[in-house]
């Protein structure tokens, strides 16, 4: 265990700055491709060209005769079980006997170089028989069917609008491409320090592969650049330990960028099929609705997607008569699973675009049609749950709506949509604005059992009371080091904190996705703060702790807190769990799913170019309920990257993939958005605490990614009278 | 790989006329991406970021020349009011990282259809200095281009320099799907000479190589009011842009379909066209 930084730290409801900020910013942060070991070989992966075909065979002779290559194994030499997956394991961790997506790994590699690891790779010969590849979900192989059912099936309204919406592939696009470093230990284990989002869930699949006992499959959680859900799953944790084993030698593998399309799982692409009924004074009456996923080639967590896609897909609106079918498929495409919004994303694309539309045809202002069928505290989900926590959907739009228009363009070109492009110095130029507003469950659903683990040590060091907090939870960029030691010093009151580095020698903790690291992980640091906290009050009689002295009821000091801790450091590990949840009764969609739910809205205003299709968002609002804001600038960072994020989905961020090939696997032609294309931001953060959860807090990540979609492309359509029913919205969608 | 650095502008002609698979290398902002994403592996690399004179713009007669190596930045800091049309062009390459390190000179080199630089160099009418141990020749920019990523660059030749007759009213617009660091769907660069009566023009990202649009440019030369400056009427606006379009070859791809393209080509030649002429006065 190495210990990453000590801080002195203020606590909960601050925004102290986090140990690795400056580091970022200067460079200086050692991510998990910095890693480095004495004697280490590199390893690379051979990985198919096609989306689908047969594997006649395998030659690796001309790979394993290239000067200065060690290893060239292929699924012959994975020693335990030949297949992983985070619900079903499906995925091989090389090729058998077929292949099921372009850049499916085959073989990797082993080289005293990354260069000649690569080249040996190439010199592989794979012979592939080629077979029709599967690229459309509706004609792919059923996954999983999540029904919905509530009210009545048959019921009619006044005013019907219906809809086919299309979600295109969005990818993580997370800056520190996949890797890592596995290093072969003396007792025929492997030591393994890796970019990851979850270091249980990993080395419980790494162990199986490698037919290991997991307490030899040790990992330790290096630098991660960014995941937002691309980690969940494997990508070269096995390989690297297969060749590091195999060869004795710490092998270390780093994915280029164009590699690293292919080494994770995507958004899933979605159509989407939807009719709502309501009465003519607006109120929702009963909505259909058809969702089909592209899940790609294997499981991932997409059943869980789906069924989020499925209890989530009618938004936040009180509907008396739900009709929901979400399915998701296999096919030939690149696999889909875990990506922030996790199914939300697209359903509330196709609902916020139906909302619209009802407004269009009742002539209703948008917001004012929300506000009708505004969920509230008590309201009940399609699947029959209550909404039990904070609601506050119809505070959030009034909220947005509130907010004054921010002033019409000064003229400079950076304002202008096309930018210092000089595609236009006005002409052509309408402004826009749209309303979203989504709803996202927060932690695990349907009886999945999310727990996390932490260990809290009080002890004297130098004479001055210190805690150190260990949990397997991953920094993967939202802060949590820094919210973790803020948390130790609200319950403690000790300024001297240390964070120790997230590794498997203590108990799992939940993964940052979907977003509730700062509530499970925060829950179980703060619980077992609070049973060092017990022990140590009943160890000298007090009643409360206050700036290093025990204090009584009565606030007299009973003891010097370094004093009562003497030579006996106090040390909990506690596991903390959130509420129960149940699965989903499969034919009616009926249960109490989901732990908590989380609303953000946006207000969007974009200026178009309407002969040319070119879109500048001129101003994004945003209110959000975060139930407590532990570290308040940490919040707003996630809602205006979240809000990025959804913004790059709205506009330009598809991975392309004519029959099952990727065409745009770079940072040349897969668009993110710059900071000429995300405008300023007004971000008013509620704080209405959620009465099942440590500090009421609310998961926070997320929201944001799900509703500034659909508020810019309704603000799009505002400009322009353009239905736009597929995101990303491109300019010959605009011009046509 | 072998990896060439000449010092002086003999030492790099002879390098090349060595090494004729060599690949000059300046800013590496093309030659780089190819090297990473294993499009090209050459046997050697020529740097030629040691060599002094091509960063070096001066006068030749009535003509500006600028050495294949000056920056983009300081084409934007330097010569911004000699040569507005490039400076334009300039400022959309890449980012200012980019931008302090990429040179129309590399540009050039790369022939690429979507290289920014390209359109504003046709429709200057730029003449492109093309020299090796044998000699040295000046080639129209417009014959400059074979085909996509091909000019009519000899083997043992490098690009020492560009010229232009500075002078003209210009004017450059690009349409990427995104409002910075974008390579262009498409690209059209104007350039109006009230003197020689002449209009220029460049099309980029709209054909295999960048192109002029030839019945175009007669055709506005002949329907301006170049005397009094009349405004442009919109029919002659209209029928421009047209012509513009009509002379591109687009196709479609990831980054956009021909037929946005050629749409998109029509309004921006309409619209550097009221532009530049508004510029005139």
């Amino acid at each position: 265990m190495t210990t990453v930084e000590t801080q002195v730290i203020s606590g909960v409801g601050t925004s102290p700055k986090r140990p690795d900020g400056g580091l970022k910013v200067r460079g200086e942060f050692a991510f998990s491709s910095d890693l480095w070991a004495d004697d280490m070989l590199w390893g690379a992966t051979l990985r198919s060209p096609h989306p689908h075909a047969r594997i006649r065979g395998i030659d690796i002779t001309a790979a394993v005769a290239l000067p200065g290559v060690y290893a060239v194994l292929t699924q012959e030499d994975v020693p335990g079980a030949k297949r992983y997956g985070l619900e079903i394991a499906d995925q091989p961790v090389l090729a058998m006997d077929e292949v099921r997506y372009q850049g499916e790994p085959v073989a990797v590699v082993a080289a005293d170089h990354p260069e000649t690891a690569r080249r040996a790779a190439a010199r592989i010969a794979v012979d592939y028989e080629v077979l029709p590849a599967v690229t459309e979900a509706s004609l792919g192989v059923l996954l999983r069917h999540v029904p919905v059912r509530a009210g009545d099936p048959a019921a009619k309204a006044d005013v019907v609008v219906t809809g086919e919406y299309q979600v295109g592939m969005q990818d993580q696009a997370f800056l520190g491409p996949e890797s890592g470093l596995a290093v072969p230990a003396e007792d025929g284990g492997i030591d393994l320090y890796v970019a990851t989002q979850w270091l249980h869930v990993d080395q419980k699949q790494v162990a199986e592969c490698l037919g290991l006992p997991a307490d030899k499959v040790r990992l330790s959680l290096a630098g991660v650049g960014g995941a937002f859900g691309a980690r969940e799953d494997l990508s070269m944790q096995v390989h690297a330990s297969l060749l590091a084993l195999h060869t004795g030698r710490p092998v270390k593998m780093v994915y280029g960028r164009e590699e690293s399309f292919f080494g994770h799982v995507h958004r899933h692409p979605a159509k989407m099929w939807y009719e709502h009924g309501a009465t003519r004074d607006g109120k929702l009456v009963y909505v259909k609705a058809k969702i089909v996923l592209d899940g790609g080639a294997y499981a991932s967590s997409s059943t869980a997607v789906a069924a989020n896609a499925a209890t989530l897909g009618i938004g936040p609106y009180e509907v008396p008569n739900v009709v929901m079918d979400a399915s998701v498929y296999y096919t030939n495409n690149p696999p889909c699973g875990a990506m922030r919004g996790f199914g939300a994303v697209q359903a509330c694309f196709a609902y916020e675009s139906q909302m619209d539309k009802l407004a269009l045809e009742l002539g209703l202002d948008p917001v004012e049609v929300r506000l009708r069928n505004a969920m509230t505290t008590g309201s009940r989900m399609p699947t029959g749950q209550i909404v039990e926590g904070p609601a506050p959907v119809a505070s959030l739009l009034t909220r947005v709506r509130s907010f004054p228009p921010p002033p019409s363009s000064s003229g400079d070109l950076r304002e202008m949509p096309g930018g210092v492009s000089n595609t236009t110095h006005g002409e052509g130029v309408v402004r826009g604005i749209g309303y979203g507003i989504g709803i996202k469950n927060v932690a695990f659903s349907e009886g999945f059992d999310d727990y996390a683990t932490a260990r809290v040590r009080l002890e004297v060091i130098g004479g001055e009371p210190a805690v150190l907090v260990h949990t397997a939870a991953a920094e993967v960029g939202q802060g949590l080091v820094t919210v973790q030691a803020q948390i130790a010093r609200t319950e403690l009151g000790v300024e001297r904190v240390t964070v120790a580095t997230a590794d498997t020698s203590v108990g799992s903790a939940a993964p940052p996705s979907p977003p509730r690291q700062t509530t499970r992980t925060g829950a179980a640091v703060g619980a077992a703060r609070q049973a060092v906290r017990t022990e140590l009050l009943a160890r000298v009689g007090g009643a409360r702790l206050d700036g290093g002295k025990v204090l009584s009821e009565s606030g007299t000091v009973v003891a010097d807190l370094a004093a009562s801790i003497g030579d006996e450091p106090i040390e909990k590990t506690v596991e903390w769990r959130h509420r129960p949840t149940y699965p989903l009764d499969p034919v009616t969609g009926q249960g109490n799913a989901h732990v908590q739910y989380a609303f953000a809205a946006h207000r969007a205003t974009v200026d178009v170019d309407l002969d040319l299709g070119l879109v500048r968002v001129v101003e994004i609002v945003t209110a959000q309920d975060v139930g407590k804001a532990v570290n308040p600038l940490a919040v707003e960072g996630q809602i205006h990257g979240g809000t990025a994020q959804g913004l790059g989905l709205a506009l330009m961020e598809e991975i392309q993939i004519v029959d099952g090939v990727v065409r745009n696997p770079s940072f040349t032609d897969y668009l993110i958005p710059t900071i000429l294309d995300m405008p300023p931001m007004k971000v008013d953060i509620l704080e209405m605490a959620d009465p099942h959860s440590p500090y009421g807090l609310r998961g926070v990540g997320e929201p944001p990614t799900i509703s500034s979609t659909p508020a810019i492309v309704a603000a799009i359509r505002a400009a322009t009278g353009k239905a736009l029913t597929r995101v990303p919205v491109r300019p010959e969608h605009i011009v046509e | 790989m072998d990896f060439l650095q000449p010092s002086t502008w003999d030492d790099a002609l002879a390098a090349k006329a060595a090494h004729p698979d060599a690949v000059p290398i300046a800013g590496g902002t093309d030659v780089m991406v190819e090297l990473n994403f294993d499009r090209r592996r050459p046997p050697a690399l020529l740097d030629l970021t040691r060599v002094a004179p091509l960063t070096e713009w001066g006068t030749d007669g009535d003509m500006l020349r600028v050495g294949a190596g000056v920056s983009y930045r300081r084409i934007i800091e330097e010569l911004g009011s000699k040569l507005p049309g490039l400076a334009m062009a300039s400022r959309t390459v890449g980012s200012p990282q980019i931008r302090n390190r990429g040179t129309v000179g590399g540009n050039l080199g790369s022939a690429s259809p979507a290289g920014d630089a390209h359109p504003p160099l046709l429709a200057s009418g730029a003449l492109v200095e093309l020299a090796s141990v044998r000699g040295t020749r000046r080639v129209p920019v417009d014959a400059f281009f074979l085909g996509p990523k091909r000019s009519v660059l000899e083997p043992d030749e490098l690009i020492a320099a560009f010229l232009v007759r500075p002078g003209g009213v210009e004017q450059f617009a690009k349409v990427g799907t995104r409002n910075a660091m974008v390579i262009a769907v498409c690209s059209f660069a104007l350039s109006l000479s009230r003197e020689a009566r002449r209009v220029g023009t460049g099309i980029g990202s709209a054909a295999p190589t960048p192109i002029r649009a030839l019945e175009a440019e007669e055709f506005l030369a002949a329907s301006l009011d170049w005397e009094a400056r009349g405004p442009v009427p919109p029919s002659v606006a209209r029928r421009f842009g047209e012509l513009v379009a009509a002379a591109a070859a687009p196709i479609d791809d990831v980054r956009g379909t021909a037929a946005y393209r050629s749409h998109a080509l029509s309004v921006l030649a309409r619209r550097t066209l009221a532009w530049a002429w508004k510029g005139m006065a």
